[in-house]
């Protein structure tokens, strides 16, 4: 795909004495701590590849140490990766200069830190000026353009606060807006809401929802919180111990686990509301009646449920005009069922 | 003085005990009461025999080959490139910036009868500064302070005294501030640095004294040499300290956006541990305070020249009055850093308001230029007037009350110096000074064995081999005498009240502010009450010396004590256990290594202090050293001294660092 926004290629980070001697070798699939055993190495990120359309959200989620935070501080080599390519807009950014680098930094593309990281001796409104500063930029213009971004995460008339003087929450909005103020083709969040009170995180979810729908940016968004991924992201990418165990669109996640870890993952989500047509439908049974509605096999179950359930005859899967198959009462059942079993 | 604190609680790092800790403890215990034991035995068959006694008067080889040194370094100041132009240069120039600001605030300056700013427009400048960096309250604190050195009548040694600290903390920061950088930035530089930082505190102030006059003659450019050594570590250490905790996600946001690594220093990580920085700026200014009142030993200027005469000539009124011009500036100058550090936290949003405060410093800033105006026109604002004198009724009522303490309680002082001098102090030192040197040796290598195990072996035997080859093996067992004898004294006060302050909160409050503030007094002081009460004496010194040390290990035996888990106590206390037996059994065995830590730096402070009070007859290595000063034969001497008290000090440092590490963990 020359077309991505971002495209990983082959990439390992391994921790240790001279770690480009693990890669591609059977040692890089030994348990780890066999490995550090061995060779006092670590394999963070191990052989993982993956592409980013523009304006897509691409999530990244596996459990703590799955290497998930490495993975994404390896593309703007916060984290210098070991082996592999990192695509920024079709460039390498291995290959960049210090110069180089630090440009793509300030301009291409920004990150929201799970921990905020903000300056608390600068108030809300120069901590969101503070990559157009590190740029440059006069302080009227950086004002004006931090303003606007203060206003666009919700924190008009804080402007003046200390980071200290607002709530997680309220800090959080001032990562995405430092980082948005930069105006990024690419933004990386990682696990920016785990800090965050449940509620809080929800209206947080929500707002990052809201802003890509806004600015259409593309985004790649690390979590350990599948209930998150599978509400953000349009692809979700599953780590496990460095490695990539599955890629795909939530409904494929959930209706199609790679394995067992991934099963047991997926086990208690609301399935209802992820899997879409396409994985519950069926080919027509011979002299099954056609003349049910169409729906597209991209809706989720919950959304189509009524629909199916009140027609008389099963309802069309078709896409492009092309009829892929059908869904009566019975299938949308089995999943609705399948998920009361779950919760009991 | 609270600058050793922090950085030697991380040296004491705890190693897992062994699983047979028990039973080798045992074996130790045995082992050590087996070695006093011998030690007893062979002091009594032996006393007084190959101790290595040294006339005073008399001089080794050694001595005499170290003032020949001396003659040949003067003699060749002209003519060798390195001091002449090296050291020669150095010395020149710190003497010249000064004379300078000397002639500028407070002495004459040819060929005017009296300094380019008079005293009116130094207090001025002085309240301009307090403001802009501190704020109102302060400003008030600095003014009150400085009318009271000139009405107490030392306003020119006063001056003098901030000129040299002043001076001297400047070029701290020139230097300490980049190598604190340097270090936060570079592991290999913190590895390189630390050691050398370590020896610059554990040394007594007291011994690199010799060899900078050696080299920078007496006077103003030694005086501030030597604060800056011992001034530097803390400011170093704590800024060092303050920028590697800036917080890692902070700096890794801020390089996420493109910062280049100059702007990570100037906009992140110096805004970010700026208090940090500050406080460590705190501790630097105190001890080159303190620093530069001893430097009047060798010729410094300021308020140490008339505390120093006044205690040799045992005039208690007259040490009183300079004393308390020296108290005066450690709060003054402590408050104001203290209070810049707090506000650089809160800097930018003061709740005063920003126009106010620019208005008062323009307020501010045209008196302080109107006043500096007068005391360049006018006499009486250029010399401080000598009426209303203060000083010498004070002195007087000084004199007066302290004879008749000891009209009235001398009686009671006396016996408690007989009591502690003929129980314990004479019978110990006979023992460390009367022992036969070999015998001595191997004691001391023995005990620091049994303590702290095989690392110290190879330190302990170097520090002895340097106390032997300096020829004043007695007197530094009559010096490690005192010093222990005072060191114990010492942790019989620590345990007691810092047992005290930990279990009661109201203890605590009380107790801790006076601590505060005894901390922050410079050595000198100490020796004023001490000597009104016992009089000069090896006993005074060794007073002035628990004094000194006591705060710092009250505080740590309180901060370790508490530190014990209250649900271990609180398990304790549901046992059954009286208030004793917890003390005892629970709380003290577990506060082991703030114990042992606290008997660490008890030991340095009261060794550089029993140093110190040699002054006013504390006699032993200290007044050698001092010796070497006022008389010039004696300098080599007095410079062999001065390396006997640092191995002394070395080696007491090592043996308990180790056996800290080594108990650290019950």
């Amino acid at each position: 795909m020359s077309d991505a926004a971002l495209s990983v290629r082959d990439l390992w980070k391994v921790f240790g004495p001279r770690p480009d001697r693990i890669i591609g070798t059977p040692d890089a699939d030994l348990p780890r701590a066999e490995l550090l055993a061995k060779t006092g190495c670590t394999a963070a990120v191990k052989d993982v590849s993956f592409d980013v359309a523009p304006g897509e959200v691409f999530v990244v989620m596996g459990l703590s140490g799955s290497g998930k935070s490495t993975l994404v501080r390896c593309l703007t080599r916060l984290i210098e990766p070991t082996a592999g390519e990192v695509l920024i807009d079709g460039e390498d950014v291995r290959q960049m200069s210090e110069g180089r680098l630090r440009e793509l930094r300030r301009t291409h593309v920004s990150m929201v830190f799970q921990h905020f990281g903000l300056l608390p001796h600068r108030k809300v409104i120069d901590n969101v000026a503070y990559g157009l500063e590190v740029r440059g930029i006069g302080k009227k213009d950086r004002h004006a353009k931090a303003q606007e971004m203060v206003d666009l995460v919700g924190l008009s008339g804080n402007e003046a606060s200390y980071p200290d003087q607002l709530s997680g929450g309220m800090q959080q909005r001032v990562g995405l807006a430092r980082a948005l103020a930069v105006d990024p083709s690419v933004m990386l969040f990682d696990e920016p809401f785990s800090a965050l009170d449940p509620l809080i995180r929800r209206d947080m979810q929500a707002e990052v929802i809201r802003l890509h729908h806004e600015v259409g940016k593309t985004m790649v968004f690390i979590t350990h919180d599948l209930a998150e991924a599978l509400k953000l992201g349009d692809r979700i990418l599953i780590m496990r111990d460095g490695a990539l165990v599955q890629m795909g669109t939530p409904a494929e996640v959930v209706a199609a686990p790679a394995d067992d870890y991934v099963r047991d993952f997926v086990s208690d989500v609301p399935r209802s509301h992820v899997i879409t047509l396409r994985y519950v439908m069926r080919d027509p049974r011979p002299g099954e009646s056609l003349d049910g509605p169409q729906l597209p096999p991209d809706m989720v179950v919950q959304e189509a449920a009524r629909r199916v359930l009140d027609s008389e005859h099963a309802v069309r899967v078709v896409e492009a005009e092309t009829l892929l198959g059908v869904v009566d009462d019975v299938d949308i059942l089995r999943v609705i069922v399948a998920e009361e079993g779950v919760r009991a | 003085m609270t600058l050793l604190s922090p950085t030697r609680g991380r040296r004491a790092t705890p190693s897992p005990a062994p699983t047979d800790a028990q039973e080798s403890g045992q074996r130790r215990v045995l082992a050590l009461v087996g070695v006093l034991a011998a030690w007893v035995v062979g002091w009594a068959l032996l006393k007084g025999r190959q101790n290595l006694e040294l006339a005073v008067s008399t001089q080794t080889d050694l001595h005499r080959w170290l003032l020949d040194v001396r003659d040949r370094v003067e003699a060749a100041r002209t003519d060798n490139f390195f001091l002449d132009y090296v050291v020669g240069g150095v010395s020149s120039a710190l003497d010249g910036g000064v004379e300078f600001l000397q002639q500028l605030f407070s002495q004459p300056a040819f060929p005017r009868p009296v300094p380019e700013i008079g005293w009116l427009g130094v207090v001025a400048l002085a309240v301009f500064v307090a403001y802009a960096l501190a704020g109102a309250r302060i400003a008030v604190l600095v003014a009150v302070s400085m009318l009271a050195f000139g009405l107490l009548g030392y306003w020119e040694e006063s001056i003098d005294l901030l000129i040299v600290t002043g001076v001297a903390v400047g070029i701290c920061v020139l230097i300490g501030l980049p190598l604190g950088i340097w270090m936060s930035r570079s592991d290999r530089t913190t590895a390189v640095v630390t050691p050398v930082l370590d020896v610059m505190q554990t040394m007594p102030a007291f011994a690199y004294l010799a060899p900078l006059v050696l080299f920078f003659g007496i006077g103003p450019a030694s005086a501030v040499v030597t604060t800056l050594i011992y001034a530097l570590p803390p400011l170093v250490r704590i800024s060092a300290h303050g920028l590697r905790s800036v917080s890692p996600t902070t700096l890794e946001a801020t390089t996420s956006l493109g910062s280049t690594s100059r702007q990570l220093l100037a906009k992140v990580q110096l805004p970010m541990a700026r208090r940090t920085v500050i406080v460590g700026l705190n501790q630097t200014t105190m001890a080159a305070l303190s620093m530069a009142t001893i430097a009047a030993l060798i010729d410094g200027p300021g308020l140490g020249e008339p505390v120093v005469q006044a205690l040799q000539s045992l005039d208690v009124g007259d040490a009183s009055v300079s004393g308390l011009c020296i108290v005066i500036m450690a709060i003054m100058l402590d408050r104001a850093t203290t209070t810049a550090s707090d506000r650089a936290s809160v800097a930018a949003r003061t709740r005063e308001n920003p126009r106010v405060r620019r208005a008062v410093l323009a307020v501010l800033g045209v008196l302080a230029l109107v006043a500096v105006w007068l005391s360049r026109t006018y006499t009486r604002f250029a010399e401080f007037p000598e009426d209303p004198d203060l000083g010498q009724p004070l002195a007087d009522a000084v004199n007066s009350f302290s004879g008749w303490v000891i009209d009235t309680f001398g009686g009671l002082t006396a016996r408690f110096t007989d009591l502690i001098s003929n129980g314990l102090l004479n019978p110990f030192e006979s023992l460390l000074a009367e022992s036969p040197w070999w015998l001595m040796a191997a004691v001391l290598v023995a005990i620091a064995y049994l303590l702290a195990g095989p690392r110290v072996l190879a330190p302990t035997v170097i520090c002895l081999a340097i106390i032997l080859g300096s020829g004043l093996w007695n007197d530094a067992m009559k010096t490690l005498a005192m010093t222990l004898v005072g060191t114990l004294l010492v942790m019989v006060l620590g345990v007691v009240v810092g047992v005290w302050m930990a279990r009661s909160r109201t203890a605590d409050a009380a107790i801790r502010p006076l601590l505060d503030a005894l901390q922050t007094l410079p050595p000198f002081v100490y020796l004023i009450p001490a000597i009104a009460l016992f009089g000069p004496t090896r006993f005074m010194a060794i007073m002035a010396a628990v004094l000194y040390a006591a705060p710092v290990a009250i505080k740590i035996v309180t901060d370790g004590v508490r530190a014990v888990s209250p649900t271990t106590v609180e398990a304790a206390q549901a046992a059954g256990s009286s208030s004793w037996q917890t003390i005892t059994k629970v709380q003290l065995p577990m506060a082991r290594s703030a114990l042992v830590l606290a008997a660490n730096q008890g030991l340095l402070f009261v060794l550089s202090m029993v140093v110190i009070g040699a002054l006013v007859g504390g006699g032993a290595l200290g007044f050698l050293v001092i010796n070497g000063f006022a008389q010039g034969e004696a300098f080599g001497k007095g410079l062999a001294a001065g390396v006997a008290i640092t191995a002394l000090g070395v080696m007491l440092d090592r043996i308990t660092v180790h056996t800290a590490a080594r108990h650290g963990r019950a």
